[in-house]
């Protein structure tokens, strides 16, 4: 375990450097279409992917920002002044060895290639926009696994993926799927054939190093039928003075009796706008799972919700989120039913650290003529000194007679008689609280994979020590 | 270097009013001196503020352990330093194990970068339970949660067990205590007494003095000590009465 924990190192400290850039492509600042056409001619992308951008522009450009319901921050992203593609070389490498010297250095300050070697089944790690380094086991090809970034995906599989490409979250879901849809690149695309069970979870490692640069991957993942995979993403960016912005958009399909599991733990820089979204559909006996960890950030803006759409799916958010001074984690879950005796569980707990700002968004629709579906939604806030904020915006929507909801919300403060006994006992301020935290999330984290609970739990540590003045 | 905690000319205020008033006390390693007295007379602030509390304020004088001030230190620093208080209220901390809270404490005294042997100290942990008759289920739950008054106050003396202070001060720790509770949490200090130990132990009775026999016995009134003698002043203390003290004070002044 010990030897586990040195491997997945991944800190602020470490992630608190950078690079100096050698960009092969640079699409230069602002948006336009001949952005977006020097970002087809450089990946060497179909027609129907270039049509499908530039539609997505004009949504982008006619849609406000949502700051009637969230935060006037939004405002202060000048899209004008954003890098919106650079690629050292365009093309995955599969072998460690083809990786330039100075993209290694920094994945192996993140801890990427032990993974790999130690329990990973193939690492899709992104260096900006492109994948720099792109590799999955020989096992997991064998079963006829699919793993490979956007642009591949698309371009060597399109039977496959253009079927579901943009249709869980369409181009005009929100502003930020519109802006991700004209200029996305990077992000996987993963397909698992029908009774395949991916035995270790596939992981991807985000990264943002260019400065004003915004990162647009784009995530499909389609599990067909009663396959199961486990997918997961770290994120960590390293500081800069200006705002950088980072926009996803992570698509899941479900095939019947498909399980997936997507885990995110992030770990951006305070000045990072993360808006993402995320969605799954999940057909009959389909189980999806969200797993999703944001630390950091200047203002993260995320949703993940499922849509049951067969009989007897579940849909679960598990997620925590830690605002510390000067951030605002807006994150929670939607759960949309759409049959019979469909389930879904809502479980988060946000940490607020001194002027940190913690809040809930959470949607559940039951429409009338559906029975027999549950939904069962938790959500635990923890303060951490008097200035903190959090808020809780619940939106369940739920009618007939055969449906059942339940809703748990506790707002609670690690006091400082805790922090004093603690301390008696020879913890240091910031040890104690994140051994406050750390309980306080405890019955969610020990049910992720280990070596994510443990990143977690480091990752707690380190934003802890960095509030204590 | 004397082996001793002392406490010199103390003056401790909360918020604007005086609370210990040139408070005097050494004691010497090795051995355990009790405080008597009624309530409201200052006996759980020496306590806090000795462990260096942020609402008490040291207005003056002097706390060294072994000869160094420790009024300097920060809270955990004291602690690190050698001096433990059991709680007469023990905390809950939600979501913190037991297990996982003392082996936090013990790696905050290890350098940087050293950790627990983890099968060592389980081994140290099961033991000390098991002499404190603590279910060993305990270790997965969380601190002080739930606990009833007696398992609080076993809890406070496991941590000390496990955490081997130069001094310590236990506040109270017979409050709310049955007799067999009571005569486990005495056994677990007296398994503890010996030549590295020096301990202040806070009552309002004398039962507990019964099972922890003290090597001397203080009465504290008013902010300060107005007695001393061996154990046999708590017994004098105990047919008398508070009324007693507060009559020779009286008089005295």
């Amino acid at each position: 375990m010990g030897a586990t924990a040195t491997q997945l190192d991944i800190d602020r400290d470490k992630g608190d450097f950078k690079y100096a850039e050698s960009h092969k492509y640079d699409a230069g600042v602002g948006l336009n279409e001949g952005t977006i056409d020097y970002i087809c001619d450089v990946k060497g992308e179909a027609d129907w992917i270039r049509d499908f951008r530039k539609r997505a522009l004009k949504v982008f450009e006619g849609k406000p920002m949502p700051t009637h319901w969230a935060t006037k921050d939004l405002d202060n992203i000048d899209f004008s002044k954003i890098r919106y593609y650079l690629s050292g070389d365009n093309r995955s490498k599969k072998s460690w060895d083809e990786v330039p010297e100075e993209v290694k250095e920094t994945f192996e300050r993140l801890g990427i290639p032990e993974n790999e070697r130690k329990f990973l089944a193939g690492v899709e790690a992104q260096f900006d926009s492109e994948a720099a380094y792109s590799n999955i086991k020989e096992a997991v090809a064998k079963d006829g696994v699919i793993f490979l970034g956007s642009t591949e995906g698309l371009m060597e599989h399109p039977e496959i993926f253009r079927k579901w490409f943009g249709k869980v979250i369409p181009t005009g879901d929100n502003k930020f799927s519109a802006l991700n849809s004209a200029v996305f690149s990077g992000g996987s695309f993963i397909y698992v054939p029908p009774g395949v069970k991916v035995s270790h979870p596939l992981q991807a490692y985000f990264r943002i190093n260019a400065e004003n640069f915004g990162q647009f991957e784009r995530t499909l993942i389609i599990a067909d039928e009663g396959a199961e995979v486990t997918y997961m993403e770290g994120c960590t960016a390293p500081k800069f003075d200006t705002a950088t912005l980072h926009s996803a958009v992570v698509e899941l399909v479900a095939m019947p009796g498909a399980k997936i599991e997507y885990i995110t733990v992030q770990n951006w820089s305070s000045n990072v706008f993360n808006l993402v979204t995320k969605r799954a559909v999940a057909h009959e006996d389909a189980v999806v799972k969200w797993i999703d960890c944001n630390i950091g950030s200047r203002l993260t803006m995320k949703y993940p919700g499922v849509i049951l759409k067969g009989r007897r799916a579940r849909g679960e958010v598990m997620s925590i989120a830690l605002a510390n001074d000067g951030q605002h984690q807006d994150t929670g879950a939607k759960m949309i039913h759409a049959a019979d005796e469909t389930t879904s569980n809502v479980i988060s707990k946000s940490i607020s650290v001194g002027k940190g700002r913690s809040t809930y968004r959470g949607q559940v629709h039951m429409p009338k003529h559906l029975k027999g579906c549950k939904n069962n939604t938790e959500c635990d806030a923890l303060l951490i000194n008097s200035e903190s904020r959090t808020d809780t915006y619940p939106a369940i929507t739920v009618r007939g007679e055969e449906n059942y909801v339940q809703h748990e919300a506790s707002v609670s403060k690690v006091s400082a008689e805790q922090i004093f006994y603690m301390q008696q006992r020879g913890l240091s301020e910031a040890e104690a609280m994140s051994l406050s935290v750390n309980g306080f999330v405890n019955d969610l984290t020990r049910q992720f994979p280990m070596e994510y609970s443990v990143e977690l739990k480091r990752l707690i540590e380190l934003e802890m020590e960095g509030s204590v003045g | 270097m004397s082996q001793s905690l002392e406490i010199k000319n103390l003056n401790v205020n909360i918020g604007d009013k005086r609370i210990i008033k040139d408070f005097n006390l050494t004691i010497p390693k090795g051995e355990i001196h009790a405080i008597m007295g009624p309530n409201g007379t200052g006996k759980s602030t020496l306590a806090k503020a000795l462990a260096g509390h942020p609402d008490y304020e040291i207005a003056s004088g002097e706390v060294l352990m072994d000869g160094e001030s420790i009024l300097d230190l920060e809270v955990d620093e004291r602690s690190r330093a050698g001096l433990f208080l059991a709680f007469q209220y023990p905390v809950e901390i939600p979501g913190v194990t037991i297990a996982n809270f003392i082996r936090a404490a013990k790696n905050a005294r290890l350098p940087e970068g050293e950790e627990l042997n983890a099968p060592a100290y389980y081994k140290e942990l099961y033991e000390k339970m098991d002499a404190l008759k603590i279910d060993r289920k305990f270790t997965s739950r969380s601190v002080n949660e739930g606990f009833s008054g007696g398992e609080k106050k076993r809890c406070e003396i496991l941590q000390m067990a496990m955490l081997k202070p130069k001094y310590a001060v236990l506040d109270e720790t017979d409050s709310g205590l049955d007799i067999d509770a009571l005569k486990i949490v005495a056994e677990g200090v007296n398994t503890l007494r010996g030549g590295n130990l020096g301990a202040l132990v806070i009552t309002h009775y004398q039962r507990l003095l019964n099972y922890i026999i003290p090597d001397r016995v203080h009465v504290m009134y008013d902010g300060r000590i107005v007695k001393s003698g061996d154990k046999t002043l708590a017994e004098e203390l105990e047919s008398k009465g508070y009324d007693w003290i507060k009559e020779i004070t009286e008089a005295a002044a």
